[in-house]
């Protein structure tokens, strides 16, 4: 092999790596991201049933309704709206009514999700930064202090 | 008066860091061994005054002096000392103290290498680790300082956050960060050789054990923080594609990349430019997740607390290092000497395209972590990039790689014969396959994945082990003969070889958790809860009551196909201070494989949610990680690092330099 056809081939060899890469990173892009939305992007976007999504806003105080089974039903609400959420599981620790959470899953109509995770805050100081975002956006944020009752 | 004391050490450390950094550098520049020599003396100084800040900030901690707020934020007097010592680093403040004590540790390091290291390559090395010691002292003094006092003095600390009161607490973070800033001695070596505008096999002989010795750390770090999150978050997951892992990955990526290339530098002086490169982004990549970490623009355990003005200074620190050196790159790299080309069959070629896929699956790691944070700044959407987009780009970039791994890892330095390398494996292909129809046999319609990847995975051990095998059996020889020629191999060879099969004990237990099952009830005291062959049986939930908690501890009896196996405790407990609940999972370990059972919460009448899973063969996950790391280790014990690098040959200024 001359000087030329190495240095060919191993152009050749790593232009094939990336072009692979960058078409799998396009292609998972389109396919594989899920967006964040409170329930009120959800009417206000018109998401389609169907999607998969990240719905993140309060549990509404008195709508937590516990099945057999660890079957779970409760709302997620944010300042406009609220939507009815059905999940199968163990909830985190930090789950409370009142509080911020993040469920990810797939919208069954308009107001129903069905959730295959849930997540609360990491420590009783933190609110899920995406929900504490939309609440300060739609002019609900009262800060930190209301975010966890402290028993000090 | 001793935490004042630790404030003064760090500023004075931060002193000493600016002599550390002007003077040699300038010694460098002017040929003066006295100025050169400066570095090692405060290089030492240096790790010395931070040492006593730290042992101030331990102090404090362990005498639960609360009239320092990041002991008041972070303890309490009920905490078992254990939680207090390594409390010191589970806050913000005391982590990034940490890290620059271990910055500093290895600046001393340096600095006591003295005969194995060219004094010039030495005084420029040590000049960049000081810049970098200033950089995050500036960091801490400015924006994070760890003595603050708070007037008047609370009684009582607000103690620190359960999920961190965990003896991983006390191993993870300090592993973790030996490999992050380990890889800081490789950057300042490369910076140095591009300032000194010269680079050669020797270079990569002093660097190669800095890397090794910070690669094995991250590997361990990163398995340890795997195995933490697995036992102490109970969702039975070992690894979710977090950012703040990501984090960790890339670095080692890079490091692997970089770990391979200066073998092909040393032994065959090639892809030099390369190797440097490849040195920056990889404590480029360390800096990186120091900042998504540390900054707050992420929200995980690790953040501890969101302030925007330090988010921005790490920021300006990133900046600062990432761009200066790749611009010094840009300036400087084109005056190194190239190395050669070499034939793309061998086993140089074989690194190649091993850095090729190393550095491929990093990127697109990076493109996933970051673009969320880009595209929320952009357009304000926000978005979740998550295990599936991973899966999908980096595996298939990283299986290719594995099934390469045995080839090249028996193909000959040069010239290599694709052929005869083959046949030298027909045995190891022959047996991987043998077990992947096994695996096949044994599972009868379980998901596809589990086989092959198991499959993948003996390939991988047995492939590595087969190179000891060929190098010292011929056939017909007795085996003590065999023996005593594999007992000879050089311990660089038994470390690669250690470390590849480490990755294949991985790949097995990975490919082994698409056979885990689960189940999930809620159960009354005597009922049972089963997943697969395994059972739970709820004996009784009793309470408990420690020092700083308070616990509901549920008991289970654990059969299998009706056996009793023994039995294990899952507790849910509360942190009274903060008044946060946290979920201990239980866990049995049956073999290789682990049963874990997960609570919910304990309803008004008795009942508890439960989830069980039982994970075959999950243990080798982090096996694997040990043993990669056990290869490093040995590696690291070669003769050939033992002894030192030889001395440069003078080379006569225009000598004709040997053609490839």
């Amino acid at each position: 092999m001359t000087r030329k056809q190495r240095r060919l081939t191993l152009i050749g060899f790593a232009g094939g790596i990336l072009a692979i890469a960058l078409g799998l990173v396009l292609y998972a892009m389109n396919d594989t991201i899920v967006f964040f939305n409170s329930p009120a992007d959800i009417q206000a976007k018109n998401v389609q049933p169907g999607t998969r999504l990240r719905l993140g806003g309060l549990v509404k105080e008195g709508s937590v309704q516990r099945g057999g089974d660890q079957r779970i039903t409760f709302e997620v609400m944010d300042a406009q709206s609220a939507i009815q959420v059905h999940y199968k599981g163990l909830l985190p620790d930090l789950f409370r009514e009142g509080q911020g959470i993040v469920a990810e899953g797939v919208l069954e109509s308009a107001t129903v999700f069905r959730a295959d995770s849930v997540l609360a805050k990491h420590d009783e100081n933190y609110m899920p930064r995406e929900v504490a975002d939309t609440l300060k956006k739609q002019g609900h944020w009262q800060g930190e202090a209301n975010a966890a009752p402290k028993t000090q | 008066m001793f935490v004042e004391a630790g404030h003064f050490a760090l500023a004075l450390a931060l002193g000493l860091s600016l002599i550390q950094t002007i003077v040699p550098f300038w010694g460098a520049r002017t040929n003066d061994p006295v100025l050169m020599s400066v570095g090692r003396t405060t290089g030492l100084a240096v790790f010395g005054c931070i040492a006593f800040a730290f042992l101030a900030l331990t102090v404090a901690y362990v005498t639960s002096d609360f009239s320092v707020v990041n002991v008041v934020e972070n303890s309490h007097s009920a905490k078992p000392l254990i939680y207090k010592l390594s409390g010191v680093w589970g806050n913000h403040e005391g982590s990034m103290l940490l890290w620059i004590l271990i910055l500093a540790l290895f600046g001393a390091v340096v600095a006591l290498a003295r005969n194995s290291i060219p004094l010039k390559l030495q005084a420029n090395t040590l000049a960049v680790q000081g810049a970098i010691t200033i950089a995050f002292l500036l960091f801490i003094l400015l924006t994070s300082n760890p003595f603050t006092r708070i007037i008047p003095a609370p009684a009582e600390g607000q103690d620190l956050n359960p999920l961190l009161q965990d003896p991983g607490l006390a191993i993870h973070p300090p592993l973790l960060y030996i490999g992050y800033v380990g890889f800081s001695i490789s950057f300042a070596f490369a910076i140095a050789a591009l300032i000194d505008g010269r680079i050669d096999a020797v270079w990569a002989r002093i660097v190669r054990p800095w890397t090794l010795g910070a690669w094995a750390f991250l590997t361990l770090g990163i398995a340890m923080g795997s195995y933490w999150a697995y036992y102490e978050l109970g969702w039975g997951g070992w690894w979710f594609w977090d950012p703040v892992e990501n984090a960790s990955l890339m670095p080692w990526l890079a490091g692997t990349a970089l770990l391979h290339s200066t073998v092909v530098m040393e032994k065959r002086d090639a892809l030099k430019v390369w190797t440097i490169l490849l040195a920056i982004l990889t404590f480029s990549l360390s800096l990186l997740g120091t900042f998504l970490v540390r900054s707050g623009v992420l929200t995980s355990v690790h953040s501890f607390a969101v302030d925007p003005e330090r988010g921005t200074f790490i920021l300006g620190i990133l900046i600062l290092f990432i761009g200066g050196s790749l611009a010094l790159f840009a300036w400087r790299a084109p005056l190194l000497k190239q190395g050669g080309l070499f034939a793309p069959v061998s086993r140089e070629g074989a690194l190649v395209v091993n850095n090729l896929f190393l550095a491929t699956a990093c990127a697109t790691v990076l493109i996933g972590t970051l673009y969320p944070l880009a595209l929320e700044v952009v357009t304000g959407e926000k978005i979740s990039v998550g295990a599936p987009f991973f899966n999908f780009t980096f595996l298939p970039l990283i299986v290719p790689l594995l099934l390469l791994l045995p080839l090249g890892q028996t193909l000959a330095w040069k010239r290599g014969n694709f052929l005869g390398t083959a046949q030298r494996l027909y045995a190891v292909l022959g047996l991987s396959l043998l077990a992947t129809m096994a695996m096949f046999a044994i599972a009868h319609g379980g998901p596809v994945a589990a086989p092959l990847g198991i499959g993948l995975g003996v390939y991988l051990v047995l492939g590595s082990l087969n190179e000891i095998v060929t190098r010292s059996w011929s056939r017909g020889a007795p085996l003590a003969v065999a023996w005593r020629k594999a007992a000879g191999l050089p311990r660089s060879t038994w470390g690669a070889v250690l470390a590849h099969a480490g990755v294949g004990l991985t790949v097995i237990g990975i490919a082994a958790t698409a056979w885990g099952v689960e189940g999930l009830a809620t159960v009354k005291i005597g009922d049972r809860i089963k997943a697969g062959d395994y059972e739970a049986r709820l004996e009784r939930v009793v309470p408990r009551i420690e020092a700083n908690y308070r616990e509901d501890v549920a008991v289970f009896t654990i059969f299998r196909q009706g056996h009793e196996l023994g039995s294990l405790e899952s507790m849910k407990r509360l942190y009274v201070t903060r008044g946060m609940p946290t979920t201990e999972a239980g866990i049995m370990t049956v073999g290789l494989g682990q049963v874990y059972v997960s609570l919910g919460e304990v309803q008004a009448d008795g009942s508890v949610g439960v989830r069980i899973y039982y994970k075959p063969l999950v243990l080798l996950i982090w096996i694997g990680a040990l043993v990669m790391a056990l290869g490093g280790g040995v590696s690291l014990t070669d003769r050939r690092l033992r002894i030192g690098a030889p001395a440069r040959a003078k080379m006569a200024p225009g000598a004709p330099v040997p053609a490839e």
